[in-house]
């Protein structure tokens, strides 16, 4: 009962929806900036190293190189100043924190791409679009068809 | 009147503003309490409100509290607490209040009891830093050393601080700002930290603070 509580509390300050992404993605992440009064979004490259915590608490790592140098984020999944999280690439990993890529430096720290679960990701996306497409057409189909028939009981009248 | 309720605590998270900036939260079940009594100046000699909150199963309840609670067609309470008023109170025996009396409040004071750590030493209990891990300290490093000087004045000084029993004390915590409050669910929002296990019984009251 007290957790339910807390669920409640918890939920309220969750996103309703969460990008699906993985450790070893390589994500831009999309974090919305105040200059002055103006917001614009700011994109950060790299690979996700890390996940952690559970609920509205939530983090995760992405990790990128820059001039040579390696520099980690950890950003809150659920605060609103993320604004999307988009998966360029997935990376083919075993491990479900990648600190070992810290140690690495040039061409060692390239992941081999893991094309299966994209290629079921897109498969499904596809497939939903199409049955989507096809719903609508249903749709207008029985619109046009009931449009026809009031019209007839119109010219009846 | 002089805002005040009872409740539980339920555990502390944390909520995000619209700005992005995180508020560590305290999550306290508030209310609804039954006003058990309203003490009066004639009669009781102070104003005051006796709130009861959490049900208690009459079986388990005493005559006393069972006739106290029937007075006012309750049912026996688990917490029951009086909130001190500076004027007469306007609320009557036998009313229900829940936690939308916090709507206008921005802070609030928060009693309880906290968490007990049983016979502590001075490290747990006052902060001491203890002594050396090394260089020749013998098996006294989470000791509180001297207690005092020695042939003058040849006894330990009054007040010194020494192990002992500690925590499940009555601790106020004043001045705690609220967050937010969401009366379909009987929820308060504090923002920072209460005293008390989670599932401990709270008075929260308006803060006599300025």
């Amino acid at each position: 009962m007290q957790n339910r509580l807390l669920d409640v509390v918890e939920k309220s300050t969750m996103k309703s929806t969460t990008p699906n992404f993985e450790i070893g993605d390589t994500v831009d992440v999309h974090v919305r900036i105040l200059e002055g009064d103006k917001e614009r979004i700011q994109i950060f490259n790299g690979v996700v190293i890390g996940r952690s915590g559970s609920g509205s608490r939530e983090m995760f790592i992405v990790r990128r190189i820059v001039q040579g140098e390696g520099v980690e984020r950890k950003f809150p999944l659920h605060s609103p100043r993320i604004a999307d999280i988009v998966v360029k690439r997935s990376g083919k990993v075993r491990r479900a924190k990648l600190y070992y890529l810290r140690q690495r430096t040039g061409k060692a720290v390239r992941l081999k791409e893991r094309f299966s679960s994209t290629a079921a990701a897109e498969s499904k996306a596809a497939k939903t679009e199409r049955r989507a497409a096809r719903a609508a057409k249903k749709a207008e189909k029985a619109r046009a068809k009931a449009e026809a028939a009031s019209s007839g009981t119109g010219a009846g009248a | 009147m002089r805002v005040g309720l009872l409740g539980r605590k339920v555990g502390m998270t944390q909520i995000y503003q619209e700005n992005g900036v995180v508020v560590p939260v305290t999550v306290l079940e508030c209310g609804p309490c039954v006003v058990l009594q309203v003490r009066t100046r004639d009669r009781d000699g102070y104003d005051a409100v006796q709130l009861g909150f959490d049900d208690k199963k009459r079986k388990s309840a005493s005559q006393a509290e069972r006739g106290h609670a029937k007075q006012v067609d309750a049912e026996p309470k688990r917490y029951i607490r009086e909130v001190r008023q500076e004027l007469p109170a306007d609320v009557a025996a036998g009313q229900t209040l829940t936690v939308e009396l916090f709507n206008e409040i921005k802070r609030v004071d928060v009693t309880g009891t906290s968490k007990g750590r049983g016979y502590a030493g001075v490290i747990k209990r006052h902060g001491f830093r203890g002594l050396r891990a090394t260089h020749g300290v013998k098996r006294m490093h989470r000791h509180p050393g001297s207690s005092g000087p020695s042939a003058d004045p040849a006894r330990t000084q009054k007040g010194i601080r020494k192990p002992g029993h500690y925590g499940h004390d009555r601790v106020t915590v004043r001045n705690l700002e609220v967050v937010r409050v969401d009366p379909s669910n009987n929820l308060l929002l504090l923002k920072g930290a209460v005293p008390g296990p989670n599932g401990g019984y709270l008075t929260i009251r308006q803060t006599n603070k300025v």
